[in-house]
């Protein structure tokens, strides 16, 4: 709205009339939606709570934060922007981050250890570290199939679900189990069984990526993404409708948690605190499994890495920038796109299994839409193909929103019914659109060449050629 | 025979809501080429817009036939006006200047911007379902066979004659004024339109106003006709009428609304004939099959792939 700011110094009629409207509009959108609620009465009846308050700062803030972005705006106009080659600092990032992220990472359960204490530590570690390590590992394995091989899938959740239920449904079954027992003895399925399973829910996701590869691969670009979609959402909804198979929204529960290679965590005197001679307490579960989810993440990110280099990996980026030009090229698009959805969908299902032996409970709730739209955000955000960009990216979506459960002390400021948690989507969702705006190719929007003549040269992906996708 | 007809009376209504819903999608990934994934949530909205004129409504003057008439007529046009604005400041704020960008990133901001509206509506309204009191319960029995009489409620009678008379307008304002004529130049090519002086943005903000108005129609009939609406209703119905849309070809408007015809009646006719709890497995099998083997739909023209 606002044009360009003259010479001298910012236009303060003009800010404050383009604040004016933008609080005019808000409190078109909010008089009705903010300024009452349909709230139930005691018999049941829906009435209206009028809340002029909540409406008037609500406008009031808009006003504000437009009047701040105006000036903004003014100040950067008069210093004139100036078109960046990629900056030095994102091809270091590139080069030294990564390495220096992965040292972090294996040295955060003994850093909080150290830190806050044992008792305060799985929050740390469960919730912060385990929960943003699942989404880097989804994050890089989506990135297989949306960063490299310019693949919009928006149902990556399915092979989530698939690895998850492969493992919940295998690890609790009876017959297996009393086959298990028959053929090597009793115990040994309930101490291995995740470690059996884990390849398996790959494999079988890996399959499902096929599967359900096969039917799109004439698609392209938001049409495939819709089809993914439905995808997915399809495996969901038979997921809740066929009741003998999943259980339904019941879900499934106790499903075997992960051993130390076979030793149990319990306070038995097999469990692995006895075996190692040390005190029992849950935390060593819990860094456990941190280490096998950061495992399987590094794998990930090993995999895609040497597989950009390889023929398969140049031909997927050969895809995403032009399919035509790929296949007059003598291309197999086929296997090509084949292969990066079961590579993709692979890694998936491994994220998934290790997540249903971290929950012990899985139902079809937590494979919504919403996880695919966040894991897809995580891709895109960090800057399509780059593993680091994923790492930043989930760890300012995931862990950003998981903070916001720590900031009891807001209850303070704004009175006891207040719950920060509960605008965690919210609030996520606006940081969707924000960073959309601000940085549309992601945060680290540099692709590092695999094949070069002379010498590297990083080149900003806003210069690239855009592919159909 | 009796439940045919009852049922195909029932799809058709439900249709009617897809179809209007619909043609809000297919009109701005014709003009822009984008799916407005926050579609289906300005249509949840709208139908919150309408729960809260017709709340005030009533409990302002009581719930007798005339005022409930009036309350409903009322909460529609309020409830255009107020989704209207939303979808205008959406696409001002979250699309406009992702357009001509990186072919990915509007589709982010509109998954960003679906998952926002969803959340706003939680936060400000609360997360429970919202009932109004029934209205317009009335039924006209058409005629009774075998002990089974099929019936027409007054307020699929509303709906149909709303969303025809809607459709109506609508065609003409697209096929007759000389905005429609900018709108469809907008689709064919939106440089040239500019350099013949047609104010592109202005055209493309209409459209949006214009998608979300429908959606709006939508939103209140839903409304009157389930007497229930929650913050999560938004994503069901969407990816549903952007089937329809796909389904009688993007871009096509009467396309969205025969797709959204065709997706109601398959919906109807599967909850009552195989399974209803398989109901949206079967519009989202359809999406899927539809985009395979017709990507074009059934209205639709074909795309031709330019090296």
């Amino acid at each position: 709205m606002s044009d360009p700011a003259n010479t001298a110094g910012p236009d303060w009629g003009q800010i404050t009339r383009d604040s004016a409207f933008a609080a005019l509009i808000a409190f078109g959108l909010f008089v009705l939606m903010l300024g009452f609620k349909a709230d139930q009465s005691l018999n049941n009846q829906l009435v209206l709570v009028f809340r002029p308050e909540l409406l008037a700062s609500t406008v009031a803030l808009v006003f504000i934060g437009r009047f701040l972005i105006g000036y903004w705006q003014s100040r950067k106009v008069e210093g004139a922007a100036k078109k960046k080659a990629p900056s030095k600092w994102a091809q270091k990032a590139e080069k030294y981050g990564l390495p220096a992220a992965v040292g972090f990472l294996v040295a955060y359960p003994i850093f909080i250890l150290v830190t806050v204490g044992p008792s305060g530590a799985i929050k740390w570690i469960d919730n912060f570290g385990i929960q943003i390590l699942i989404y880097i590992m989804l994050g890089w394995g989506l990135n297989i199939v949306v960063g490299l091989a310019g693949l919009l899938d928006l149902g990556y959740v399915a092979f989530y679900a698939v690895g998850a239920y492969s493992y919940a449904l295998f690890a609790t079954s009876e017959p297996i189990k009393d086959f298990m027992a028959q053929l090597i003895g009793e115990g040994f399925w309930q101490a291995w069984a995740f470690w059996i399973c884990l390849p398996v829910a790959g494999i079988l996701a890996a399959f499902w990526g096929v599967l359900l590869g096969f039917p799109v691969l004439r698609l392209r670009g938001d049409y495939l993404a819709i089809v993914t979609l439905a995808f997915g959402e399809i495996i969901r909804l038979v997921l809740i409708n066929w009741v003998e198979f999943s259980n339904g929204y019941a879900g499934i529960s106790s499903i075997p948690r992960p051993s130390f290679f076979g030793i149990p965590f319990n306070a038995s005197d097999e469990g692995f605190a006895a075996k190692f001679g040390l005190e029992f307490t849950p935390i060593y579960r819990t860094i456990f499994l941190f280490y096998v989810i950061l495992a399987l993440a590094l794998i990930t990110a090993a995999v895609s890495m040497r597989l950009r280099r390889l023929p398969v990996g140049r031909a997927w980026e050969a895809l995403r920038e032009d399919e035509i030009a790929c296949r007059s090229l003598g291309i197999n698009t086929v296997n090509t796109k084949l292969t990066a959805f079961a590579i993709g969908a692979m890694f998936g299902g491994f994220a998934g299994a290790f997540f249903a032996a971290r929950q012990g409970f899985i139902s079809p709730e937590s494979f919504v839409f919403l996880e695919s739209a966040q894991i897809l955000a995580i891709v895109v955000l960090g800057g399509m193909g780059s593993l680091l960009g994923v790492v930043i990216a989930s760890i300012m979506l995931v862990g950003g929103v998981e903070l916001l459960r720590e900031l009891d002390f807001l209850k303070a400021v704004f009175g006891d019914n207040f719950d920060p948690a509960q605008y965690r989507m919210l609030i996520f969702g606006a940081c969707m659109v924000l960073m959309m705006l601000w940085k549309p190719r992601g945060l680290i929007s540099v692709r590092e060449p695999s094949v070069f003549l002379k010498e590297k040269k990083a080149v900003s992906a806003d210069l690239v050629k855009e592919g159909h996708g | 025979m009796e439940v045919f007809t009852q049922q195909l009376i029932n799809g058709v209504t439900l249709g009617a809501v897809y179809g209007l819903i619909a043609i809000g999608y297919t009109m701005v990934f014709g003009i822009i080429g984008m799916v407005n994934f926050a579609h289906g949530d300005v249509f949840m909205v709208s139908a919150f817009v309408a729960l809260i004129v017709f709340l005030a409504v009533t409990t302002l003057a009581g719930l007798s036939g005339g005022v409930v008439f009036l309350a409903l007529l009322l909460a529609l046009i309020v409830s255009m006006i107020i989704t209207a604005l939303y979808s205008w400041t959406i696409e001002r704020v979250a699309y406009r200047k992702l357009r001509g960008s990186f072919r990915l990133a509007p589709l982010i901001s509109a998954i960003g911007m679906s998952i926002l509206l969803m959340n706003f509506v939680q936060v400000a309204q609360g997360a429970r379902n919202k009932p109004i009191p029934p209205v317009m319960r009335d039924t006209i029995t058409l005629f009774e066979r075998n002990g089974f009489a099929v019936a027409i409620s007054y307020k699929q009678i509303m709906i149909m004659v709303v969303t025809a008379v809607l459709l109506g307008i609508f065609w003409y304002v697209v096929q007759k004024t000389p905005l429609g004529r900018a709108q469809r130049a907008c689709e064919q090519d939106p440089k040239m339109a500019a350099l013949l002086g047609i104010p592109v943005d202005r055209t493309i903000s209409i459209t949006f106003i214009m998608g979300a108005a429908l959606a709006a129609v939508a939103g209140t009939m839903f409304l009157t006709y389930y007497g229930v609406v929650v913050f999560s209703d938004g994503f069901t119905p969407g990816v549903k009428a952007f089937t329809a849309a796909v389904l009688g070809g993007i871009g096509s408007l009467p396309g969205a609304v025969l797709g959204g015809l065709l997706i109601g009646l398959i919906e109807t006719f599967w909850s009552a004939y195989f399974s209803i709890d398989y109901k949206d497995v079967a519009a989202f099998s359809i999406l899927a099959i539809v985009l395979i083997f017709m990507p074009q739909g059934l209205l639709g023209k074909p795309e031709v792939e330019k090296v």
